[in-house]
């Protein structure tokens, strides 16, 4: 056979084979069963087939290493701005608390549908073109496996790193780790409770994955929302009761919107406050960090129930849940994206760093008077 | 301390209409009869000289198996103190009462006075949230007994809720009760733990559930603390 007949053999048989697999890869995330909690190591491979079946519009990547060495990965969705404008970003992580099973769940669900309706959806399209998505759907990933262990690991909360010597439990409450009035409310300081806020900010690799990652894009982030369950909560900062977030009133405008779009769906209320006033002060949450260093709208979505099942959500309200939390979410992208990108206003980012100064201000005075009201 | 008028939304309010929630089911629980807090419409605190904080609240209830909801006037007294009390309540959600399980809880009580093999299950729900249907009337009835202990235990510094029934076995019929001996976990909103309790409980229709024992068990077996903690 000739040389140039065997090269177009093999080219024929290349291109079969990569749309064989494309084909495939279609069929296993159309085939990916949303309504059902997935262990690990079929969300990891979810999220190599959604990227590998949408490259105009998705890229992934891995942005830190838990405790146990496992990787911390997170989808990118956005489109070509038509103008080469500068994207903007919207952040959005679940999966802090092991635990919570629903948050990781809609974060999956999330993709799904910006992936199913971005062609066919204008608004969502145009959004695409001037934000950055970035999605964590889980970032707690050794404790979330370790909830997977059996029926007496599923109610683990914190991350499973080694405390420091002379403590004796493992793990600590990422969600109190954070750089935000650390170690001030709302936790504790011993190893074997769950929510020990571990021995410094940042002390974990979880958490400062997040600091780190995100805070080289602070100032074009116009978003941070954070995913937990259950209670049905919109959270605001910030979590110490004597420190108020300088948009407070439009964090609760927007927040009510959320809540009144996602009650259109199956009749369910969601509360909007800040955490002191709706459930218990705390300090060091991802929500207080990316509010304090300047990311105007920053929420905690608690998601359902309100006690029947708390943590262990069925399966058949997987839907309902993520359906009115994807209205909920919509909403408040929506709305950011909107007031940066359609009215031509002032950008957020300046006055955000006279309010950081004024906070800053502020809790030297707190600290040195240390009244507590 | 938040006092007078309360916002119903803030936890306050939130956290003493859930006692009253814990209340209900001791009193009117069953097998087919499950109450959870609805809604807060108003709520009120006052102090109490010498006894507590006394708190004035406007919910309404909802039964969830019926989906039936009720709004109801209630009192909670938070006792002050160095003795640990159990709060007092006072509420009437008579409407509920109204809602018939006679024929079903007959059927149950007597399909399982008599049983040869007795009753028996573990995790429920399960990981997944997956409930037997067989199951659920026994999980309900653990939620009822667990509420006697989240009702004794509640301060307003607590939110309790039951995260899962870890066992429930049923025990001889004893003086036309059935009896079961439940390991429950509850979860503890405000600190987040999860608290193991184990009950001994009895049940009929005409008497509703009465608990018999009841007995925290160890919060962590494997975290024993080293002699020289700070």
């Amino acid at each position: 056979m000739e040389k140039s007949t065997l090269g177009f053999f093999v080219l024929v048989l290349t291109i079969v084979q990569t749309s064989n697999s494309l084909v495939e890869g279609l069929e296993s995330t159309r085939m990916y069963d949303y309504t059902k909690y997935h262990p690990m190591d079929e969300i990891y491979k979810w999220m190599e087939d959604v990227e590998r079946d949408n490259p105009e519009l998705v890229s992934s990547a891995v942005y830190g290493r838990t405790f146990e060495g496992k990787n911390i990965t997170l989808l990118k969705f956005g489109l070509q701005n038509p103008e080469g404008k500068e994207k903007k970003v919207i952040w959005m992580d679940c999966g802090i608390h092991a635990r919570e099973w629903i948050a990781p769940a809609f974060c999956q669900w999330f993709v799904k549908e910006i992936v199913n309706s971005y062609k066919t959806n204008k608004k969502l399209e145009q959004m695409l073109q001037n934000l950055d998505v970035y999605v964590t759907p889980v970032i707690n990933v050794d404790g979330y496996m370790y909830t997977w262990v059996n029926t007496t690991t599923r109610i683990w909360r914190k991350s499973r790193s080694t405390p420091p010597s002379g403590n004796s439990c493992l793990g600590v409450d990422l969600n109190r780790n954070f750089n935000a009035n650390w170690g001030t409310v709302g936790v504790s300081f011993d190893s074997c409770a769950n929510t020990y806020c571990g021995k410094e900010a940042g002390s974990e690799p979880e958490a400062t994955a997040v600091m780190d990652f995100v805070g080289k894009m602070v100032k074009q982030t116009l978003c941070f929302l954070t995913i937990h369950s259950a209670g049905q909560l919109i959270l605001l900062p910030y979590g110490h009761p004597q420190i108020s977030a300088p948009n407070y009133d439009e964090l609760v405008s927007v927040g009510k919107a959320a809540a009144a779009e996602m009650k259109k769906l199956h009749g369910m209320g969601y509360t909007v406050g800040t955490s002191p006033q709706i459930l218990y002060p705390n300090s060091g949450s991802s929500r207080d960090w990316a509010r304090l260093v300047g990311i105007p709208f920053s929420y905690t979505f608690e998601l359902r129930d309100k006690g029947e099942f708390s943590h262990l959500l069925p399966e058949d309200q997987i839907k309902p849940a993520c359906e009115e939390a994807y209205a909920g979410a919509l909403s408040i992208i929506t709305y950011v994206h909107d007031k940066t990108f359609n009215s031509g206003a002032i950008p957020s980012a300046a006055f955000s760093g006279v309010a950081m100064v004024m906070l800053s201000s502020f809790m030297v005075v707190f600290l040195t008077t240390g009244v507590l009201l | 301390m938040a006092t007078g008028e309360l916002n119903p939304n803030h936890y306050q309010a939130q956290r003493a209409a859930k006692v009253v929630q814990h209340y209900l089911n001791t009193r009117y629980g069953s097998p087919y009869r499950l109450l959870g807090l609805h809604r807060v419409y108003s709520g009120n605190a006052e102090d109490v000289e010498d006894s507590g904080r006394k708190y004035q609240l406007e919910i309404s209830v909802q039964e969830i198996i019926s989906n039936m909801t009720e709004k109801c006037s209630a009192e909670v007294l938070f006792p002050r103190g160095g003795q640990q009390r159990s709060p007092q309540v006072q509420a009437s959600c008579e409407e509920l009462l109204k809602i018939n399980t006679t024929a079903q809880e007959e059927a149950l009580y007597q399909q399982y006075k008599m049983k040869p093999s007795l009753f028996s299950a573990q995790n429920v729900p399960d990981s997944y949230g997956h409930i037997d249907p067989d199951t659920k009337p026994f999980w309900h009835l653990c939620i009822v007994a667990s509420s006697f202990i989240m009702l004794n235990e509640s301060s307003e510094n607590t939110l309790f809720n039951v995260a899962q029934v870890a066992n429930i076995t049923q025990l001889a019929t004893e003086n036309d009760q059935l009896k079961f001996d439940c390991h429950v976990l509850l979860h503890e909103m405000v600190s987040q733990e999860i608290i193991h309790w184990k009950l001994l409980f009895i049940w009929s229709p005409p008497e509703g559930v009465k608990v018999q024992q009841m007995e925290q068990l160890p919060h962590c077996h494997h975290c024993e603390k080293p002699p020289n903690t700070n």
